[in-house]
């Protein structure tokens, strides 16, 4: 790796970065030897030297990476090219609250409050989450100020131009949500190049008392492209934050989802689509950790792996000793469509209080050939009644994103995926 | 309409159809009655394409065209229809968009439009006038928590909906109580025109008091060992199977 040497030491993050940089320097990659990357190898993302800085700025037409957009609806737009923020494609705000750029935020003296109560203050300091922190230079900064309804989604898009070959993207995201305050946010990384491209995100979420976040995660890349999505979140009490991930795309997909509990009377949801085929690699690593009493947390991710694609879901929730009367809730299902697709689902409860209600359900199966043989006897060919089957089997998880826009363009994506062209919205 | 020649099938090698032969044709109702295990259900399972059967002699024609070859779905678009004898439960798919699909997809295979919304809704609503369906019913996932009756007459809609030129019901009366049986019963009969045809296939003679057949016939051990008029279930009813199996037998 050869990582130029540009650090500004009058930053007022500077021993943040500092510190950063001495982590990664100790921890590096992760290896396969360690417990949370059994079953996830980045070797072969990172076999040649990379730079975190892009040199050039790119630009594109709006016309080019309109469907990217969920663009149907009014939205504020944040869009970076390679890393660089692209002010012709964002669509901005300072009035009533701020939608703006993670630069401004870093060097704004107005912002040095918020960044010294929020910058890195949830993010966990891995090799990873490290790196990030000590080379990000840009990224979305999203601040909601207590009471105030966002009424229009933001969507943070990422484009990958691939003009430079071997740029390892280190975007960095800030969202604090005030009390009272309410957000819906759509996060997109899109590659623009069947060259390869990696992206090591890192997004941090603070949600304040009754705070309530809607995050919706569009994982539809292109084949060589690669994602390490880090999200941290930190709630405070009566909040309640939900994070949906739709992994359809991308050639290795990460996603560190942590939810750190920090009030009382707050929940947590988590649920995702996941649908691979060739030889994708997906992998959900979740944390909850229920710090404080009368909790509830949500998980519900459901998977469908082809050909010779991989999935990993590793399901870990931690209930303190404070944390009575904690509902966690976490359920996994799995359909391998074909022998060679793998699943490896592993959920961890630890559980150090003794009134808590936890459950924890898995499965890993097949398609139903009845239910196939079924909706064909109604005149539905294999491939529609498969699909069908599929969208019957993701359901609830689709029900659940509360964009009506988004939830079409969701079914669209996956529709797409399987091939098909059903002609109703679910 | 339907001819059925010397039929074999067997599943995993073994033989439960050994050489069936029936015709049916526009206009009539045709009951298939017999014992348990005699090869009734295996005979609408072949029929409607069921993959886990094999044909290995005769054929099966629907207006002339062969079905023996053909996939489940495209002997739907041929116009077979089979009422289920255990209707699946397909959890996050409702009744409603499981109906606008089967239908679309047909229509698409048949080289029409697909149904415009409004026409379908209206169709709908009358059908599911005609089995007495309540409307939520309809945006409830497909047989998921469904009773035995609720799945049965969301059977016959379906066949409503799909308006089929061949209708096989397989042991539709089984889970209904006497209320439901005459609304399906009803269904069935409204459904009726001298273009289509259906197959009854009953273990009792109850649902034939409702839907009166033209034709009876007995099947026994994968054979049709007697045939006869509506009079001939009456007797089966009064006397059991043991008789035929003492005349077969001979």
């Amino acid at each position: 790796m050869a990582f130029e040497n540009t650090v500004d030491v009058n930053h007022p993050v500077h021993e943040v970065r500092s510190e950063a940089i001495k982590n990664f320097e100790n921890l590096g990659f992760p290896s396969k030897k360690m417990e949370e990357w059994k079953y996830t190898s980045l070797k072969s993302l990172l076999k040649s030297d990379m730079s975190v800085f892009p040199k050039k700025e790119s630009n594109l037409d709006y016309k080019d990476v309109k469907q990217y957009f969920i663009h149907e609806i009014e939205s504020y737009k944040i869009v970076f090219i390679d890393g660089v923020y692209s002010s012709h494609l964002s669509e901005t705000s300072h009035e009533g609250l701020d939608v703006c750029l993670m630069s401004a935020a870093l060097s704004k003296p107005k912002y040095r409050l918020l960044i010294e109560n929020y910058f890195n203050k949830i993010a966990v300091r891995d090799g990873l989450t490290s790196l990030n922190t000590a080379f990000s230079k840009e990224g979305a900064f999203i601040n909601i100020p207590r009471g105030v309804v966002v009424e229009k989604p933001i969507q943070i898009l990422h484009f990958s131009t691939g003009m430079e070959s071997s740029l390892m993207t280190q975007p960095r995201n800030l969202i604090v949500v005030g009390e009272n305050a309410h957000v819906q946010i759509i996060e997109r990384h899109q590659s623009l190049t069947d060259n390869p491209t990696l992206t090591n995100s890192v997004t941090e979420i603070f949600a304040n008392k009754r705070g309530i976040v809607d995050y919706y995660k569009i994982q539809n890349d292109k084949d060589a492209a690669s994602l390490i999505d880090n999200t941290y979140i930190s709630q405070q009490r009566n909040s309640h934050v939900s994070v949906h991930t739709f992994s359809l795309g991308g050639k290795l997909t990460r996603n560190n989802l942590q939810f750190f509990q920090k009030g009382e009377y707050l929940d947590s949801t988590l649920k995702g689509i996941t649908i691979t085929d060739k030889k994708q690699h997906v992998d959900h690593s979740t944390l909850v950790h229920h710090a404080q009493p009368n909790c509830e947390s949500h998980q519900d991710y459901k998977g469908i792996y082809a050909d010779k694609s991989t999935g990993v879901f590793n399901g870990r929730i931690v209930v303190e000793k404070e944390a009575q009367k904690t509902n966690g809730f976490q359920q996994s299902n799995n359909i391998l469509l074909d022998d060679t697709a793998t699943i490896n689902a592993k959920p961890q409860l630890e559980i150090f209080a003794d009134d808590v209600r936890c459950s924890h359900g898995c499965t890993i199966g097949q398609l139903d050939d009845e239910a196939l043989l079924y909706l064909r006897s109604r005149g539905i060919p294999k491939k529609e009644a498969t699909a069908l089957l599929m969208f019957g089997f993701a359901n609830n998880v689709l029900e659940s994103v509360k964009i009506p826009e988004l939830k079409q363009r969701i079914t669209r994506l996956i529709a797409d995926k399987l091939g098909v062209n059903l002609g109703f919205d679910l | 309409m339907l001819k059925i020649k010397n039929l074999h099938a067997s599943v995993e090698g073994k033989e439960i159809l050994k050489g069936i032969n029936l015709e049916v044709n526009p206009g009539e109702v045709h009951a298939i009655m017999g014992p348990n295990g005699s090869g009734k259900s295996t005979l609408a399972s072949v029929i409607a394409g069921n993959e886990d059967f094999e044909i290995t002699d005769g054929s099966i024609e629907l207006e002339g065209e062969e079905l023996n070859e053909m996939a489940p779905e495209e002997r739907a678009h041929q116009g077979v229809f089979l009422s289920f004898q255990y209707p699946v439960e397909i959890p996050g798919v409702t009744v409603t968009n499981f109906m606008k699909t089967a239908i679309n997809e047909t229509r698409k295979a048949r080289g029409q439009e697909e149904m415009p919304a409004n026409e379908m809704l209206k169709k709908i609503r009358e059908k599911s006038e005609l089995l007495e369906i309540d409307r939520k019913f309809l945006s409830r996932s497909l047989n998921e928590g469904f009773s035995g009756g609720e799945k049965k007459r969301n059977e016959i809609f379906q066949l409503a909906m799909m308006e089929p030129k061949l209708a096989i019901l397989d042991e539709t009366d089984s889970g209904l109580d006497i209320d439901a049986l005459k609304i399906v019963a009803n269904g069935v009969n409204r459904l009726k025109t001298d273009k289509n045809a259906t197959i009854v296939i009953t273990h009792y003679q109850r649902l034939l008091d409702y839907i009166i057949p033209d034709h009876v016939h007995v099947l026994l051990n994968g054979k049709i060992v007697k045939s006869g008029g509506k009079e001939l279930a009456l007797e089966l009813e009064e006397k059991g199977y043991d008789w035929i199996k003492q005349e077969a037998a001979v």
